[in-house]
């Protein structure tokens, strides 16, 4: 599955569009990622535990998104764009969404 | 005289924050600056359309990086003051303009195990809060750099 975030693949061109597609997760931290956190804010830095949550909360979003592009027969996402959001205490959203195209090979 | 309990937490963490909040916050700076010389070479372009000899010869990816990091207890206490006379708050605008610069790094890496001659097209920037503790204001940020990375048909795919 070729995922971009712009409009024309180098070399492709769009056969048929499929229509939006998107995928979301909501994910919460577990209380140890949390407590550790309380501490980081007294001290500062990066939060490692909280940046791989939502790595990983993102590539579920993605698979979640090819898997509805790979149902509609697209073999390509195109113009995808990601929006998070925090709905809850301690819980984001995170969302991609994207256009399914089937795209073929320009003659060269 | 002895201090009331309350303030001694209150001073020791404000200080805490201070030390360790700055140490941290230089070592940052340093590791940023040395990582941004070492990808100088690798464009971040906002450029949705690509130049035409990018159409036959490049293939595309979706490249993306993202950072999450927490203000320390100095910043907050300074962001709280700031707050009733207004104004800009540098203690904040200095955490965003690092984890901005962290995230586009982090997604030139990435665009970099891609072999060289990789331009990152249309770049977006997204900043969203998460904290434990919604009441309590900022307690981190997280922000995120993605683009379409394009590399030179011979690089290895994948």
């Amino acid at each position: 599955m070729l995922i971009s975030n712009l409009e024309i693949v180098p070399g492709m061109r769009v056969r048929r569009h499929l229509g939006l597609i998107q995928g979301s997760t909501v994910r919460a931290k577990h209380v140890g990622k949390d407590f550790m956190a309380g501490l980081k804010n007294i001290f500062g830095g990066e939060l490692t535990g909280y940046t791989e949550l939502m790595n990983e909360s993102r590539e579920a979003a993605m698979a979640r998104l090819q898997e509805q592009a790979t149902a509609l027969g697209a073999n390509a996402i195109l113009n995808v764009r990601f929006a998070t959001s925090t709905i809850a205490v301690g819980a984001s959203e995170i969302l991609v969404y994207g256009t399914a195209v089937e795209l073929e090979r320009m003659g060269v | 005289m002895m201090l009331p309990y309350e303030l001694i937490i209150l001073l020791s963490l404000l200080l805490l924050g201070y030390v360790f909040g700055r140490l941290a916050e230089r070592r940052h700076y340093r590791s940023i600056q040395a990582r941004e010389d070492q990808y100088r070479q690798l464009l971040v372009l906002a450029e949705r359309h690509l130049p035409p000899e990018y159409v036959t010869s490049h293939e595309s990816r979706l490249v993306m990086g993202n950072v999450v990091v927490s203000v320390d207890y100095f910043k907050m206490m300074i962001a709280t003051l700031r707050n009733l006379v207004g104004g800009s708050i540098g203690a904040f605008e200095s955490l965003l303009d690092r984890a901005r610069r962290e995230a586009i790094l982090r997604m030139q890496e990435q665009a970099a195990a891609l072999g060289t001659g990789v331009v990152i097209f249309n770049v977006k920037l997204e900043t969203c809060r998460v904290s434990g503790d919604a009441s309590r204001g900022v307690g981190s940020v997280e922000v995120m750099a993605y683009g379409t990375a394009l590399y030179p048909r011979g690089n290895a795919s994948r």
